[in-house]
Formats: structure tokens, sequence, C-alpha cells
């Protein structure tokens, strides 16, 4: 028995997201008695994958194959399946990033396992069944997910646990798994990287505005502030609508969905649409001029004030605090 | 070109969620049902773009009992020839998938457009594991598509950007913003819609892999901590000193 973690590495770097798959993996394994596996598709240093011992993961299976080092659902699903059975695990884990979306569902029909997409907890075991809460109706509520099958597989959503590292390397072992060249299906042609900027579905400090700032060229401060804290930059639909910002930074019902330690909303009114993006975040900060804006109903601190008088401000303290630590 | 757009119907995100039965059953009182956002606007457009452009036939398949018909009939209306009902009350994602599977089986489809998520359980489910149950290439969180010559090129959401790819048909494709323009439908399309073929099946028979055995509510709203406007340096020192998070 082994619980199974997949982790993707990026430039050479293990994606935070992955990580905490991982450590997730290592918990659920601790839990069960077993011993926490990863595998990992794609290029790799060793050094970069025995860190994972930090996570409590005993053994890394490496695929090298240079055919991994573009994302394909159909060849990694196989591929994970592979190591699920090499491994003998009867769990597997995977962040609920771009790619765990996807490959976890297939993983499911693969491997027969009832899956659970987007947990925010540590499952809890009741004999071979185990129960895993998930947000549903876009973080209006949470459901108990009971899965009852021999496999399970579960999508971890970003920033839900915290990894707390230990000391210890992990073992790396090649991995071959069979696919054939038919296998994989997609042609990667290029990738279009936002340089520069935290990716905000990584991000942990969030700095985000919406119409209340009257017009792009306003955006100024809260960029900087955005960079005092070493924040990412979001955005309300109403405001990417009318390309005062990139869509890329639409969250929200109809756009990316975030869960940073600190999530900072001025002149959001809080749309019932908006806060299904937003409401995982674990501290919300609103600075509106409406004492009425329905966004201070879901914020942990609140400044009823103008974005043009606070902002400035918030900078400057920031810059207090930043150099004081 | 012939596509399938599976579509589900789900409360309105507006909507007041309650539920029965000591929290274990959503409660569709006083709900109002619609499609889900991601399959009208942007799975479906772009089926019916796709095909305005290079013929052939759009059809929408549906998992769920008659009172869905109004529903479907939308989706006829914005420009589906046809549609299926599969007459079940869904009881998992791998349930819904393996109706839609079984019915892809039959008919041969060029594409297969999902939505990326229903806003009721929010699981990314449904076109992955359709994908896997015809042994299918699949793309996710699509914000681009094109075809020329029974190829797709895709761009696709990854972390911090966009990667773009070629795959060829037939393939699944999930569906997100930017694909696509949302329609209305007009009254030609409404009319039109009436007589188009609605097809009901039978559900076949499949495994139940997970039970949802119960609800739960946030236990009460927050409790926003105000801070004045004249004096922003307490409201950094809450966050560091009393939150932590900076
Ligand atoms: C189906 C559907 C899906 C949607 N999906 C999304 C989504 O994914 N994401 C999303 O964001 N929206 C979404 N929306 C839109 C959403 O309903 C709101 O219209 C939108 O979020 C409003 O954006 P806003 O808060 O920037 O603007 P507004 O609602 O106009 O709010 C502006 C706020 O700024 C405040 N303000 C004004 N001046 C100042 C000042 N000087 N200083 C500080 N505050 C000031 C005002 O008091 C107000 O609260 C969706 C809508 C629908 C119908």
């Amino acid at each position: 028995m082994a619980v199974l973690s997949f982790v993707e590495v990026s430039q050479g770097k293990i994606k935070k997201a992955s990580v905490e798959a991982a450590y997730y993996g290592s918990k659920v394994a601790e839990g069960l008695g077993t011993d926490s596996v990863v595998v990992v598709l794609g290029a790799a240093s060793a050094d970069e994958l025995a860190t994972l011992g930090t996570v409590g993961v005993k053994k890394v299976l490496h695929a090298a194959d240079a055919r991994f080092n573009n994302f394909d659902s159909k060849a990694f699903t196989k591929a994970v399946s592979e190591a699920a059975n090499v491994a003998g695990a009867t769990v597997v884990v995977l962040s609920f990033n771009q790619n765990g979306k996807l490959l976890a569902p297939r993983l499911s029909v693969r491997l027969k396992a009832a899956y659970v997409p987007g947990a925010v907890e540590l499952p809890e075991f009741n004999g071979a069944s185990a129960t895993v809460k998930k947000n549903v109706f876009s973080g209006k509520a949470s459901a108990s997910y009971q899965l009852n099958t021999e496999k399970k597989v579960i999508a971890v959503n970003p920033n839900s646990l915290s990894p707390v590292r230990g000391a210890g390397a992990a073992e790396v072992e090649a991995f071959a798994p069979t696919l054939a060249d038919a296998d994989f299906s997609s042609v990667v042609k290029g990738a279009d990287l936002i340089v520069g900027e935290i990716p905000l579905s990584e991000a942990e400090l969030v700095v985000s505005a919406g119409r209340g700032l009257k017009g792009p060229e306003n955006w100024g401060p809260i960029e900087e502030l955005a960079k005092v804290l070493g924040a990412a930059t979001a955005c309300s639909r109403a405001v990417s609508d009318v390309d005062w910002r990139p869509h890329h930074e639409h969250v929200g019902q109809t756009g990316l969905t975030v869960r940073p330690n600190l999530y900072i909303a001025v002149g959001i009114s809080g749309a019932i649409q908006h806060l299904a993006g937003v409401n995982g975040s674990k501290v919300i900060v609103v600075v509106n001029t409406d004492p009425e804006a329905p966004f201070f109903k879901a914020a942990d601190y609140g400044i009823v004030g103008d974005a043009a008088v606070v902002v400035p401000k918030l900078i400057e303290e920031f810059k207090k605090l930043k150099a004081a630590h | 070109m012939k596509i399938l757009v599976p579509i589900a119907k789900v409360p309105d995100t507006t909507s007041k969620i309650a539920f029965t039965d000591n929290n274990t059953k959503f409660s569709p009182d006083g709900v109002t049902f619609i499609m889900n956002p991601t399959d009208e606007w942007y799975a479906l457009v772009r089926a019916i773009e796709l095909k305005e452009k290079q013929g052939g036939e759009v059809v929408v398949i549906h998992v769920g009992l008659a009172d869905s018909e109004q529903i479907i009939r939308k989706a006829l209306a914005i420009g589906a020839d046809r549609a299926v009902r599969v007459d079940a009350d869904p009881t998992d994602a791998y349930f819904v998938a393996a109706q839609i599977a079984n019915h892809a089986k039959s008919e041969n489809y060029d594409l297969i457009i999902a939505g990326k998520e229903t806003i009721d359980y929010n699981s990314y489910e449904v076109g992955g594991m359709v994908a896997e149950m015809l042994d299918l290439p699949c793309v996710a969180l699509v914000q681009k598509l094109e075809i020329e010559n029974g190829v797709a090129t895709i761009t696709r959401e990854i972390e911090g950007g966009t990667e773009t790819v070629e795959i060829k048909l037939p393939l699944v494709i999930c569906a997100q913003k930017e694909l696509a323009e949302a329609r209305i439908p007009n009254m030609k399309g409404i009319m039109g819609a009436r007589t188009k073929p609605l097809e009901v099946v039978t559900a076949d028979a499949t495994e139940k892999l997970t039970v949802i055995t119960g609800y739960h509510l946030p236990e009460k709203a927050k409790e926003c901590k105000y801070v004045s406007p004249d004096n922003v340096g307490e409201l950094v020192r809450l966050l560091h000193e009393e939150a932590k998070v900076v």
C-alpha cells in the first residue's frame, strides 16, 4: 500500500501547488501508516526532487522521458496510473491546479476510483471508505464527499494547507512507463507567459481593484502597493470587460478562483459572482467609499474611504513595516 | 463537422442555497435553474460558430429529468440543431460522463465541447471523464479554438499565462471565458427551437463512485473589523500582528 502524489516541475523548480499536493499525500500516508510516494514526469534534477523528502516523501518515481516535457492529458493519465500500480497506491493525490483539474477526472475513470475535486481538508478514514470536504456552490457551502471505492483520487485546492518542512531527502528512482508515441497527441506550438509578474493562481498575496478606481490611469498606486507587498494584481470583471485591465487578472465565477492568504479589494462592490472567486482567501481587506458595499460582509478588515487617499497611505505604512522587519 | 455539446442545469448564482433532510439534500425550493454559464456562453456558441463557418451539425446532450426541457429548448434557440436528453436524475459526475460517452460512441463526433465546470459543484469533471471513457485527447481551460483540415489549434490557460497546442480531431475540449461571445436567442431561433428534434433516451446503469453525505453552510458571517481611513497604520499592524499574513 502507498499514497501516490503527482508532482509537476516547471523551469527546474517544483511547483508550489505540487509541494502542497505532496505534503497532503504524506499526511494521508501518515494517517494510513503507509509510504508517501511521488511521481514526476519530464525533466527534473535529482537534487530538486530529493527536496520532497522535507515534506515527508519517501520515494520519487521519476520518468525523465523527454516526451513528458509538455503536458498531454491522455499520455500523463496513462503514466500516472501506471505509477499508481507500480507503487501499489490506494490513494492518488494531485493539485487542483490547471493540469490537475483535467488529469484527476481522467485518472478517476482509468483507475475506477472515486474522486473529490478541490479538497480543502485532509480525508477522514473509516475502514475502507474516506470522507473529504470540498467547497460547493461557488463557495457558498461545503460538502462532505464519501469515497467508497478501493482506490481514491483526491485533487487538493491550492492554498488549503501550508506544508510544514522537516529534514530528509527523498530517494529518487527511475521510472519508465510503457507509452507508445501514439499515446502523445498534442504538439505544443508555444507559450505566452506573463513575465515579471507573480502568477495570480500561485500568489499568496493579492491586491485587486474594481470600477471604483474610475479609470485605467489610476492603477499606478495599486501596482505599487502590489510591488511593495510582493503581491499579484487582480481585478473585477467590470474592469477587464472594458479593457482597463488585462483579462488574465479577472477573478470570480467566470474568471480565476484565487485562495491567497491576503486579498485586498479596492473599489470593488463585492457582487456574488466576484466573491465566488475570492471567498476562499484566508484574510480579506476591503477599501470602499460606500459603507453599505456588500463586500464588507465578506471582509475581515475594512476601511470606509476613498481609494485615492487610502492606497497611498497603505503603501507608506507597508514600506515602514518592511523596513522594520 | 459533427459537434456534441453537453449542457448542465444549475442554480442561478444569485439563488439562496439551502439544504433539507438534516443537511443531506440540496433544496430546489425557490431556486431559479439556468443553463450552466460556461456551457451556454462559450461551449455552445463556439460550436455554433464552427458549424456556421465549416458546415456540419451541433447536437446538445443533457442528463436530467423532463423539467429541464426549457434549458434544452434555449440551447436549440441559440442555434443547436437537435438535442438528446438522457432521462435520469444525475447522481454524480461519473454517472453523467458515462451517459454522454455512451451516446457519443454511437454517433462519431469530431469534437465534444464541454464547459470547464458547473457552477453548482465546481468540479471540472465531466469533460475529462468523457475523454478518458472514449480514449480521446482532451484540453481543458480552453480560451481559443480554431479548426483547419482536421487539426485543432487550441490556446489554454496554464499557470501564469497561456499555451498553444495542436491536436488532431477527434477530441474533447473544456471551454472557458474568451472562447466565444455569449449569444441571446432571437425570435426566429425561439420559434424554430419548438420544432427541432429532442430525443429522449433511457439511462445506462452506472455505478456510483461518490456519495455526498452532508452539506455545511458557513458557520457565521464574518465579523468585519473597521479601521479609520485616518489610521491606516493600524490596519497594517493588525495584518502583521493579528492576522499574521504580512
Ligand atoms: C453571470 C455573471 C457572472 C459574473 N462573473 C463575474 C466574475 O467572475 N467576476 C466579477 O468580478 N464580476 C462578475 N460579474 C459581474 C458582477 O456582478 C459585478 O457587476 C462586478 O463584479 C462589479 O465590478 P466592480 O465591483 O468593480 O464594480 P461596481 O459594482 O461598480 O463597484 C464599484 C465599487 O467601487 C466603490 N467606489 C467608488 N468610488 C470609490 C473610491 N473612490 N474609492 C473606493 N471605492 C470606491 C463603489 O462604492 C462600489 O462598491 C458577473 C455577472 C454575471 C451576471
